[in-house]
């Protein structure tokens, strides 16, 4: 009998709240810090400019990575009926990965640094990256390539685009010339440098972020409404859509810059015709609720899952609007910016990540359910209310600053207020964006606990699932 | 960048833009031989189906909406070497602004270049506008509200290093100072011994404590302050403002008034800087944060230059 790797989907899964709680406290300390400058204690490997890359690799490669690892391996199997194509460069996948986020979290806060955003590890490390992502891509490929149904199913076409261009994002943007051991120059140089990093660094959001977890979204949201997808049609025009303009839109994050006028406005309007096809993922998920809306009032998994794309149409709409330059000479460098980027992640990435662990993780256990409904339902509860406080004071404060920095005196031309004058109006919001995290972290704990017991509910060794047949009309020989 | 990067840029874009427009058009409309609105086709894992229902309507114009603005906005502001039909550039709208704002700033300065800045200080609206720039200049070194930092000088009070009549605080403003206490910790120990140092450090304490006997340290110190010291602090220790030398009676330490400090200045010497702001603001600007400045110190004590000898 044949049977499906659930061993290397259950490991990325518990690692996918080990990493979660890691990273959103790394995000909780150093937002306490920027209220509390002391809490760094003085010690170089707590401060703020250490930390803050730690947290930003920790949310984005440990927990979403190890999230998506998990959903990508479980689904590539359940909807191509086949196991994968090899145990052991599952396990390889699994261990290299775990690896580079180890890595990570040593040489960050020592201070080994690309300086480049989301690119900041060194070229050891992205050397390790690539050979994992490697195996992963032959992986996935391979499983896909061995699959029993003749249509590849919509959540694996995002998932291979994902993997093909984080692939290509990582190596073109970490080409550099090694100086040493934890030491090397980019062989680019200044704004050719800095395109090159934004054309990865919107990219990581447009692919790692984005079309990976509309993957995510294609398998766990009809699974769990019990729908078919509202349609097949918008699945493909969004998805070509995606994947061919999200490619363009890295300027807008240097619009004003020394980067020529023209490719500034190419950033812009590619960043403008994204939004439909932005919008075409959520939809067609929302829409798949179409019947069962009902179960939105029992169901608090499938309320992460609709929230999550809630938040995804919200972030997709204002991240247009922020790149028109217009709207970019207020919002660029404010907290709107940071507020903009947790909208996305904690509300679309990482509510759709715990909706589909919530989902998928009783189903490797052999179980009927996680430990306690009830806890995701409480989860739930604070990982919105914690959101929308850290969101909604990010957007006051990053206005505010917005205004206060460009604010002339209609009398007489000067500033009206200076940079400190700006920071201090902005200190209270800062509190309030630490309640708000601290309440999505105290979420996470809640699903650490419920994990936990679920676990404890489960046999030692579940059983393995045994390959379920392709539907006998779409068999593939 | 040449002609054949800017064409083929402009294909790439082209390319896309229509690929997407392509791509709705083509998809907008059920052909013949699709699968019906409500058909499931295929089932994976079990339970999973598509239908394929038409695209949202009003998604289909938002998209179409979105390419038509781009090109729109792609014609009227250009790609690589073609430039748009509005001929906009962004060094062009910056200069002009630039203009503007300092043609507005000339007319708000106008009135108070050339006036002292005990005068400016009595306008309240130079005091407003020398407050913005002390702010957005001044603020990092000597605080938002100009109490200063250890080795940057408290603004508030009356002591003045370089001189405190308007005509002296201008000049520091405009053209900078550059302090320097030299290290004395060789010279010292040379004549006075492994305790040299200490002594100074004692006698110079002392100083700013009239009335309290002095010890035995402070009296060999004393006899070491009046060789060394004495030529750019005074034989009374009253220092000298046109050397930038800090009166040592008074109770305010620049760089701190402890022994462990003082012993360091002492020893090792100090080098302070105030760079100069003329390149950067202009006189009249530096008349008007002078002004300001002006405002914060109580001037009760007369001008230090007065008092020293």
């Amino acid at each position: 009998m044949e049977s499906y790797n659930d061993r290397v989907v259950r490991q990325f899964a518990v690692m996918t709240v080990v990493w979660g709680v890691v990273g959103m406290l790394v995000g909780v300390l150093i937002a306490a810090q920027l209220y509390w400058p002391s809490l760094d204690f003085n010690l170089p490997w707590l401060s703020y400019g250490r930390l803050r890359p730690l947290h930003t690799n920790a949310v984005i490669f440990a927990f979403g990575g190890s999230a998506l690892f998990a959903t990508s391996l479980y689904t590539v199997q359940r909807t191509c009926h086949v196991r994968l194509l090899s145990d052991r460069l599952a396990s390889f996948v699994f261990w290299g990965w775990q690896l580079v986020i180890v890595a990570a979290a040593v040489t960050l806060p020592l201070g080994y640094t690309q300086g480049k955003e989301y690119a900041e590890l060194e070229w050891p490390i992205d050397v390790l990256i690539t050979i994992v992502w490697v195996a992963y891509a032959v992986l996935f490929f391979g499983t896909i390539a061995r699959r029993k149904v003749k249509h590849i199913y919509v959540a694996n076409w995002f998932y291979g685009a994902y993997i093909i261009a984080v692939a290509l994002l990582h190596v073109v943007n970490n080409i550099a010339i090694p100086a040493g051991a934890f030491k090397s120059y980019p062989v680019y140089s200044g704004t050719v440098d800095a395109m090159v990093q934004w054309w990865y660094g919107h990219n990581a959001v447009g692919f790692f972020l984005t079309t990976a977890f509309l993957g995510m979204m294609y398998y766990f949201v009809p699974k769990q409404a019990g729908r078919p997808i509202y349609s097949y049609r918008l699945s493909i025009v969004h998805f070509w859509a995606l994947i061919a303009v999200y490619m363009w839109a890295g300027p807008h994050h240097l619009q004003y810059t020394a980067l020529p006028d023209w490719a500034q406005s190419l950033g812009m309007v590619f960043s403008l015709i994204l939004l439909a096809p932005s919008w075409g993922g959520a939809i067609n998920g929302i829409l798949t609720l179409s019947g069962v809306w009902y179960k939105l009032r029992t169901d608090p998994i499938l309320k992460f899952l609709i929230v999550s794309l809630s938040f995804y149409m919200m972030s997709t709409f204002e991240g247009p609007m922020m790149s028109i330059k217009t709207v970019n000479s207020l919002s660029h460098y404010t907290d709107w910016t940071i507020g903009h980027v947790h909208s996305g992640a904690l509300g679309w990435v990482a509510m759709i990540s715990i909706g589909s662990i919530y989902a998928m993780l009783p189903r490797l256990l052999g179980l009927p359910r996680m430990y306690s409904v009830k806890l995701i339902d409480t989860h739930f509860w604070l990982h919105t209310i914690g959101l929308v406080v850290y969101i909604a004071s990010m957007w006051i404060a990053g206005v505010m600053q917005g205004l206060m920095w460009r604010a002339t005196d209609p009398d007489n031309g000067t500033l009206v207020y200076s940079f400190v004058e700006a920071l201090n109006a902005t200190k209270p919001y800062y509190l309030f964006r630490l309640g708000g995290g601290l309440i999505v972290l105290a979420g996470m704990l809640v699903m650490a606990w419920n994990v936990f017991r679920t676990f404890r509910e489960a046999v030692a060794a579940p059983a393995p699932q045994a390959v379920l047949p392709p539907d006998v009309s779409d068999a593939r020989a | 960048m040449t002609w054949a990067w800017t064409w083929y840029v402009v294909a790439l874009v082209a390319l896309n833009i229509a690929g997407c427009a392509w791509l709705l058009m083509s998809h907008s409309r059920r052909r013949a031989g699709d699968p019906k609105p409500d058909e499931t086709g295929h089932v994976w894992d079990g339970d999973l189906t598509e239908y394929n229902k038409p695209l949202p309507r009003w998604w289909i114009n938002l998209f179409y909406i979105t390419i038509v603005f781009s090109v729109g906005y792609l014609l009227w502001y250009g790609v690589g070497h073609l430039r748009g039909f509005g001929h906009w550039s962004s060094r062009t709208e910056w200069a002009q602004e630039k203009a503007t704002e300092d043609a507005r700033l000339e007319d708000t300065l106008r009135p108070y270049a050339g006036k002292p800045i005990d005068a400016l200080a009595k306008d309240p609206g130079a005091v407003a506008i020398g407050r913005t720039i002390f702010a957005n200049t001044c603020a990092a070194c000597h605080g938002s509200a100009g109490h200063g930092a250890t080795g940057f000088p408290d603004l508030t009070d009356d002591i003045w290093h370089w001189g405190g009549t308007p005509e002296r605080i201008l000049e520091t403003i405009l053209d900078g100072r550059t302090a320097v206490m030299p290290a004395w910790g060789e010279t010292l120990t040379a004549q006075g011994g492994a305790s040299a140092v200490d002594d100074v450090v004692a006698y110079v304490q002392s100083l700013s404590r009239p009335g309290q006997p002095a010890d035995a340290a402070a009296g060999r110190g004393q006899a070491l302050f009046s060789t060394v010291c004495a030529a750019c602090h005074g034989a009374q220790g009253k220092g000298n403002p046109m050397l930038g030398a800090p009166d040592l009676t008074d109770s305010y330490w620049l760089y701190g008034g402890g022994k462990a400090a003082l012993h360091r200045t002492i020893a090792e010497g100090r080098s302070g800087s105030m760079p100069a702001w003329r390149p950067a603001l202009g006189e009249t600007r530096a008349r008007l944060v002078g002004a300001y400045v002006w405002t914060l110190s109580p001037h009760r004590a007369p001008p230090a230059e007065a008092a020293a000898p």
